[in-house]
């Protein structure tokens, strides 16, 4: 192979007529071969048009330095852990929202949808998990209509492990197990699953545009969620603990440490393992010293947030408040799972190739309705999980839960984050470092007494400013 | 003459009352180029199709190495050995080489992870084999590859599955000069290795260059098949427009009663 004189005749006529080819073996593609090199073809990547996750990158830094000279203590301990807990349920909505971009698709129930998971979960713990007495007996039975409908769906497509989400969900509210926190949550995961699969044959099988189902959905679920809550306001979850703690409470200092030694370890023990190997077999890979720069960049970003978090940061002397908010490492576990999915298996490359391009994934073998389909499922599961976190926040399930601008939210954390509203182009980490963005603002802004008038102009603006950085970045792609 | 590995026998085709393919017989040679050619409409499509197993045939026979076989699927086909370069080359432009040579049939290791390190060799052994060195890197995104470099991703998928017969769907009608070279070398190559190539081209200087046989189809019908040193342009011309030339092609009778 490594042999140029082995080249067949027909080869060297062609190496004559056509100077500047590459080595036909292919011996020099390895990759970038330092620091230096890899930093010149980003920049050339990010010229082309390829910005990837650099503008939200920047916005964090930008907003940041903004809020901060407006008041400092947008930067202050206790406004820090207050921060990434509001970021939370956009982070989860917009990790979900990526797999539905990813296709080229929108989802815009995902906010009321994770109201009607949330409630069905606080009904379940709040009313001894008896959902027939809690929503009556005809609510009840169409709940359980939607469940059954959503196995047929998922079974019919062979959405395995949705199906038995959705089954053993059926079989905690039936058994009125749903008085028990855990298998609550477990059921507000399975009603998204369900939900989404309804979404998704409505898309991919009926191939109703998914703006106009999803619009309409996010007007029905609110609906649906005021049935479920009936008379009351809210249904509140301050006092079920483990829902309770998600986003109140924090992971002891310890804890904390010894989770980023194991994070950070296994993130950099792996990377430059793939280095070193692909290097040995002469693949494509980064070069090592990029590998260990990026490493180390992790380590103290997140060394420095896990330090400033487990300071005491209490108000008063006599309650210690201090360590790393339960959700975060929910988050990072939700972050690293997808990431793994939609890089490493067969499942994600699937997604990118249908959203790339439908007709070359369909002629590949691709069942590409049902990778269509499952992209909402995943959308609205994800928005079960963020139901939980939001309930937790918030206290309970008010009769407005996410029907304001999460959906919106979340999209615009995506798109900010880097992943194309035209399908094909984005990751699972641009959802969070978009929702980084997204709650900056409100945030740095209600610490300056602005109302809510300024917050949503200027998220619209940062929304419309990504969205046009996503176009425009799409059409230099397509002419370079 | 070497058996034919894929063999047609009085293949139709109807959609509705549109009857597209009329008794066709088509032999495909290992180890030889064979030009299908004939008029927009003559059904060169719907033909490949339905060796794609794309569209089912109503009736005729299908004999892949002299034995009789169903199609019925794309799957189908590609375990038999064929495969279909199509006109638009179904590349998908956010995945990279390797990734769109392996679309659908990815490699796993053990624990259901994706086997990048053998795709990517087997990707660049491949390109290696069929002497492309316009490729820079397996790695580079489709969507940064030239048009004939497109091409030449297109047809080394359709080679990387040991395939024994390559259909190529005008494979250099968006091409430049140069490109259109290399394409057409590359087909050459392709044939020189032992496959069976079936070739849809408009290009008759390309058709002349690199087949060895014509198979000309007209409104449906099989014309003629020629060996290529044994005809002219002008007669293939001729085949294609009218269906018969001299003493070869339809009789009158059908080709008027195709019309």
């Amino acid at each position: 192979m490594t042999d140029p004189n082995l080249t067949t005749p027909a080869a060297d006529v062609a190496a004559t007529s056509a100077q500047s080819t590459a080595a036909v073996d292919f011996a020099n593609d390895i990759g970038p071969r330092n620091i230096g090199e890899s930093f010149r073809l980003y920049t050339q990547r990010v010229r082309g048009g390829e910005v990837g996750a650099l503008p939200a990158v920047a916005g964090v830094v930008i907003l940041a330095i903004i809020f901060y000279s407006a008041n400092s203590l947008f930067l202050s301990k206790s406004n820090f852990a207050n921060f990434l807990t509001q970021a939370a349920p956009i982070a989860v909505l917009a990790m979900g929202s990526i797999f539905v971009l990813l296709m080229g698709e929108i989802d815009l129930s995902i906010g009321t949808a994770s109201g009607v998971c949330a409630a069905t979960m606080a009904l379940g713990v709040t009313r001894n998990g008896d959902l027939n007495a809690a929503l009556g007996t005809p609510t009840y039975l169409a709940l359980l209509l939607l469940l059954v409908v959503a196995i047929g769906i998922t079974a019919r497509y062979r959405l395995w492990i949705a199906t038995g989400v959705i089954v053993l969900g059926g079989i905690f509210i039936v058994t009125k197990l749903t008085q028990h926190a855990p298998a609550a949550i477990f059921v507000s995961i399975a009603v998204g699953v369900a939900i989404g699969s309804l979404i998704g044959f409505l898309v991919a099988h009926v191939g109703i545009p998914s703006f106009i189902v999803t619009l309409a959905l996010f007007l029905a679920w609110q609906g649906v969620l005021l049935k479920f809550i009936g008379q009351g306001a809210a249904i509140s979850t301050q006092r079920v603990d483990l829902i309770n703690k998600i986003e109140n409470e924090n992971l002891s200092a310890t804890t904390g440490w010894v989770l980023w030694v194991v994070a950070v370890g296994i993130y950099s023990a792996y990377t430059i393992g793939r280095s070193l190997q692909r290097r040995r077999a002469k693949l494509t890979g980064e070069p090592i010293d990029l590998v260990v720069l990026r490493a180390l960049l992790i380590a103290v970003v997140t060394g420095i947030a896990i330090y400033v978090l487990n300071e005491n940061r209490g108000r008063t002397v006599f309650a210690k408040l201090q360590g790393v908010p339960y959700v975060v490492p929910i988050i990072f576990i939700l972050l690293v799972v997808g990431t793994i999915v939609l890089a490493k298996t067969r499942y994600g490359r699937y997604v990118y190739a249908v959203g790339g391009n439908t007709e070359a994934a369909r002629r590949a073998g691709i069942d590409v309705k049902r990778i269509r389909l499952s992209v909402f499922v995943i959308a609205s599961a994800m928005a079960g999980v963020a139901g939980v976190i939001g309930a937790s926040r918030q206290g309970g399930v008010p009769s407005d839960f996410g029907s304001h601008t999460d959906q919106l939210y979340a999209v615009g954390a995506a798109v900010i984050g880097g992943t194309s509203l035209f399908g094909g182009r984005g990751k699972v980490r641009d959802g969070v470092i978009g929702a980084l963005v997204i709650a900056m603002i409100p945030n740095g802004l209600g610490l300056k007494n602005l109302g809510s008038s300024y917050e949503f102009m200027i998220t619209g603006l940062v929304l419309l400013l990504a969205a046009s950085v996503d176009a425009i970045s799409r059409r230099r792609t397509a002419t370079s | 003459m070497a058996e034919p590995i894929l063999e047609l026998r009085g293949v139709n085709k109807s959609f509705g009352p549109v009857h597209v393919l009329h008794d066709v017989d088509l032999h495909i040679y290992p180890g030889e180029v064979t030009a299908l050619v004939g008029d927009n409409g003559a059904g060169k499509s719907t033909l490949v199709k339905c060796l794609a197993g794309i569209y089912s045939i109503d009736s005729g026979e299908v004999l892949f190495e002299g034995k009789p076989v169903h199609i019925h699927g794309p799957a189908e086909a590609a375990a038999l050995g064929i495969e279909i370069v199509y006109q638009d080359l179904a590349l998908c432009d956010n995945l990279d080489i390797v990734q769109n040579m392996f679309l659908g049939r990815e490699l796993h290791s053990r624990f259901g992870a994706l086997d990048e390190g053998t795709m990517e060799r087997k990707a660049r052994e491949t390109l290696a084999s069929l002497s492309v060195r316009t490729v820079k890197s397996v790695r580079q995104l489709v969507a940064s590859l030239s048009g004939g470099q497109r091409q030449t991703v297109a047809i080394a998928k359709a080679v990387l599955w040991n395939s024994r017969v390559v259909f190529l769907d005008e494979p250099t009608a968006a091409l430049g000069v140069a490109q259109t070279r290399q394409v057409l070398d590359l087909v050459r190559r392709l044939a020189d290795a032992g496959l069976g190539v079936g070739l849809i081209s408009h290009n008759m200087n390309d058709v002349m260059e690199v087949s060895d046989h014509v198979a000309a189809l007209y409104l449906g019908r099989m014309a003629a098949e020629v060996p290529s040193g044994q005809t002219s342009v002008s007669q293939v011309v001729e085949l294609i427009t009218t269906g018969r030339s001299g003493d070869i092609g339809l009789s009158t009778a059908a080709a008027n009663a195709s019309m």
